[in-house]
């Protein structure tokens, strides 16, 4: 029996999928197992194919595999789509009695569990629990205490009244008890408790609580899979901070919003997808040129315009690095994990404010709409820092007025960053333009203050080279040859697919790099590499590219843009064929 | 804020580009003397500009400014005021930049009815690029880009407010100088979004819609028996396309700021130096 356990719900839209899932994770969780989730979904509210998956173990969990020991199949497409993942022993629970489900086609060497789903939910007190009678049924099947189930019930239907919630036990058991009734099967899984305490938070949710924690207290956005989660986090919470949150009429709006906020005084945010950041294109340079502190979020999905909305890609690199004319330092942080976009989103906040420009947060799809598990120490709010970088108030403004009194917002400065006063500091009063401008926030197209400016914008980016700890993070083993190269959401499956290789007898070193702008010198360490693989989800090797740009050295590269991120066991088995390719043409 | 600040003190050092007999200046003029006289002080203001001729008033005038992107000074404007409503926030722009571009955000920023005013100068022309149609050109001015005239109908920018529920909708000629401060002072006074439509006349480029036509076809509403808290009335004035109305049009006198709808009563620039106290209990709601 494999340490892991993979399970999947999947139906039509609008068949409770997501809901049914998320009770199973959640029960998962409060037994103390770790949980990684993710989402089979399409862009639509009803019909199409959608299914929901959970990882568990009791070590921690933080990639998806190609495998599916039990799945609750509520259409036959949900058994097609899956073909891949199954295997010779899963169990596929379904109702027979479902018009849909009568002439389902069990795949040989799986069990079919036909389980009159609704009829046993009616009996419990409604149809509409027939999904429940199926969790019930896969406790059964995963020999996973029912009691645990009944927590996760009790959260989900709790606001509906106690009668709702004793029907739901009723009907999980009801579930539980036919399959132990009418299939003498020994199932061979054994989820077994434990008493850790953790959360389960999907990667939206992780930056929307990074952003509070940081203290942004402004948010304005325009809902867009699959970014839409941070601001329905964000609203209803970052109120109790004397915060607020703005759906503006579109994304220009939405950045121009937090850019108002942002020259008022408040740390600010916005968050959209690959779409959004089009049309904020416009109004980023105004951001950076006027120095406005501001986080941007991009959470990517598969484009070019609409794509695949609800598809994984890592497409928006350059835009985030190069978007927009002119020439400008923004700072591009990109959170490598759930836990990650917490603690980059509160850092995003340190760098906008320090350094005075946008910041974006490159987060994705994969990690986005997906759940894991993780003590709550992982979020130790205790550890957060916040830093507001050169803030000037009524006294210390002094220093920064010219021999007039005017206040100087463009200062220019050895670091590169100039002080910045909050409309209602007195004698702070001044003007900020997406013109060139000089110290004092005038327009100018004076040659050697046009010079200054920009070189004092570009200076800042040197300091905070100096200043600021942009190292990868490190995983396998350290004297390998062989260097692997990632960004974004891929590091949980690169970081389980190090042990496959290893079971192999091969040993790689893995660098997740969560800074494309700043970002560190990897020279050295391709230079110690006889192989170097960057790994990213899109086609033409955004990230591959910068490597080879900063160290002029040709890489290779594992691209995948089919819209599916990485799965850990494929993902090792793509490594070495790219190694066992190298050997061969060597 | 102080109590003997003066509508000077709002002036910058930097001296006006704007053509000699430009409505802007008096738009300009007026709006100062409107915040001096509501109360303000320039460290206490915030202006914002959209693009074009009009846009430059924030570099003439002294107070916390920003000078936006085209046709986006409305939402930078909001942004400003919720983050800290303790503020005086005007935009300002010109017809192109609140109708044409910004169209969309106008609609919206009215519905918003976020605290601040807006004063849009209306000369009827796009005068920095030198003279092609705006959306409030008439419907057979002659221009480069038009030369048999636009062949639309002219954006009725007090309709499109009424439409989308504006609580404040007036009307002011640039060198009618105490009129004109008398209404922007309502405006920014206005629980709401105060919104005036300012004739600020292009003596370069537009010779149809001049100084001398709004003197002989204005019709100050204060010199008649209109009632601007009666929204027919109002609404009658501005579909009555045979004049050109001043004054305050429609005042809806009910009116409760967005603000004050959602409780946005902090400045959000003070925030504690770590996470909030009770930050942990975040964490908890993912048990």
């Amino acid at each position: 029996m494999p340490a892991d356990f993979n399970w999947a719900i999947g139906g039509e839209a609008g068949d409770g999928i997501d809901s049914t899932g998320k009770i199973f994770a959640q029960a998962l969780s409060r037994a103390g197992r770790h949980v990684f989730t993710s989402k089979d979904f399409a862009s639509r509210i009803r019909g199409g194919y959608t299914a929901y998956k959970v990882r568990t173990a009791i070590d921690p969990v933080q990639s998806v595999v190609d495998r599916l020991d039990v799945l609750i199949a509520l259409t036959q497409r949900t058994i097609d789509e899956n073909l891949d993942e199954l295997h010779e022993g899963s169990v596929i629970i379904y109702d027979g009695d479902r018009s849909t489900m009568a002439d389902v086609e069990i795949p040989e060497g799986m069990v079919g569990l036909d389980i009159p789903l609704k009829a046993l939910a009616e009996e419990a007190g409604g149809a509409i629990m027939r999904n429940v009678v199926a969790l019930g049924a896969a406790c059964a099947v995963a020999d996973f205490p029912i009691e645990n189930l009944d927590s996760a019930l009790q959260k989900r239907f709790g606001g509906k009244g106690e009668a709702i919630v004793e029907n739901n036990k009723k009907a999980a058991r009801a579930g539980l008890e036919y399959v132990h009734d009418e299939y003498d099967h020994e199932f061979d899984y054994d989820l077994e408790t434990t008493d850790e305490d953790y959360v389960l938070i999907n990667g939206d949710q992780a930056i929307g609580m990074g952003a509070i924690a940081a203290g942004c207290r402004f948010y304005a956005g325009y809902p867009i899979t699959p970014a839409t989660d941070v601001m329905e986090y964000l609203t209803g919470r970052i109120e109790r901070y004397g915060g607020h949150v703005v759906q503006a009429e579109d994304e220009l709006a939405a950045i121009n919003l937090a850019l108002g906020a942002a020259r008022a005084g408040a740390r600010s945010m916005t968050a959209t997808s690959g779409p959004g950041i089009d049309l904020m294109t416009e109004t980023f340079g105004l951001v950076a040129t006027s120095e406005t502190p501001l986080v941007i979020v991009d959470v990517m999905r598969s484009g070019p315009s609409t794509g695949m909305p609800t598809k994984q890609e890592q497409g928006d690199l350059n835009m985030m690095l190069y978007g927009g004319h002119g020439e400008i330092p923004r700072f591009v942080v990109a959170p490598t994990s759930i836990d990650e976009c917490f603690w980059k989103t509160v850092e995003a906040f340190n760098f906008a404010e320090k350094y005075q420009v946008p910041v974006y947060v490159a987060a994705d799809l994969a990690m986005a709409v997906t759940e894991q598990t993780f003590s709550p120490e992982t979020f130790d709010m205790d550890e957060v820092e916040i830093d507001r970088g050169k803030v000037v108030d009524d006294d210390s403004i002094d220093e920064w007025l010219d021999e007039e009194g005017r206040f100087q917002p463009h200062a220019l400065t050895d670091d590169g960053v100039s002080p910045r006063a909050f409309p209602g500091t007195e004698q702070g009063a001044h003007m900020s333009t997406g013109l060139e401008h000089d110290e004092l926030g005038r327009r100018t197209e004076d040659r050697s203050m046009r010079v200054e400016q920009v070189d004092k914008r570009d200076r800042k980016v040197e300091t905070a080279k100096e200043t600021e700890d942009f190292s990868p993070r490190e995983f396998g083993d350290a004297d390998s040859d062989t260097l692997i190269l990632s960004w974004g959401s891929n590091e949980g499956a690169l970081v389980e697919a190090l042990d496959f290789l290893e079971e192999d007898g091969i040993d790689v070193r893995f660098l997740s790099v969560p800074y494309m702008f700043p970002r560190p010198d990897l020279t050295e360490e391709i230079e110690a590499a006889d192989e170097v693989i960057v790994v990213e989800c899109n086609a033409t090797g955004q990230f591959a590219n910068v490597v080879e740009h900063d160290t002029l050295t040709r890489v290779k590269r594992i691209n995948k843009y089919d819209g599916v991120r990485f799965k850990a066991d494929e993902l090792a088995d793509e490594i070495k064929a790219t190694l066992d390719a190298e050997e061969v043409s060597a | 804020m102080s109590s003997n600040v003066r509508f000077t003190d709002f002036k910058s050092d930097k001296q006006p580009t704007w053509c000699p007999g430009c409505g802007d200046f008096g738009t300009m003029n007026g709006i100062m003397k409107a915040l001096a006289n509501s109360g303000t002080d320039p460290d206490n203001t915030f202006m914002v500009a959209g693009i074009g001729c009009s846009g430059k008033i924030g570099t003439y005038m002294h107070s916390y400014a920003i000078h936006g992107v085209h046709g986006r000074s409305l939402p930078v404007a909001a942004g400003v005021k919720l983050a800290n409503p303790d503020l005086t926030v005007v935009a300002a722009g010109g017809d192109g930049d609140g109708y044409s571009i910004g169209a969309g955000h106008f609609i919206h920023a009215v519905r918003r009815n976020v605290d601040m005013a807006y004063t849009v100068m209306d000369n009827r022309i796009y005068g920095l690029t030198k003279g092609q149609a705006s959306p409030t050109s008439r419907e057979d001015f002659e221009t480069s880009t038009t030369p048999e005239g636009p062949q639309q109908p002219p954006v009725n920018p007090l309709a499109l407010s009424l439409a989308a529920g504006g609580t404040f909708i007036a009307q002011s000629f640039a060198t009618d100088h105490k009129r004109h401060a008398e209404i922007v002072q309502e405006a920014i006074e206005h629980d709401g979004f105060g919104f005036v439509n300012v004739f600020s006349p292009c003596v370069t480029f537009n010779d149809v819609d001049t100084y001398d036509y709004f003197r002989d076809n204005l019709v100050d509403l204060a010199d008649t028996d209109h009632d601007p808290t009666d929204y027919d009335a109002a609404k009658e004035k501005i579909l009555d396309s045979s004049k050109e109305y001043e004054g305050i049009i429609y005042k809806d006198e009910s009116s409760v700021s967005y603000e004050e709808k959602f409780g946005v009563d902090q400045n959000m620039s003070d925030i504690p130096s770590g996470a909030p106290d009770d930050a942990m209990d975040l964490v908890r709601e993912f048990y």
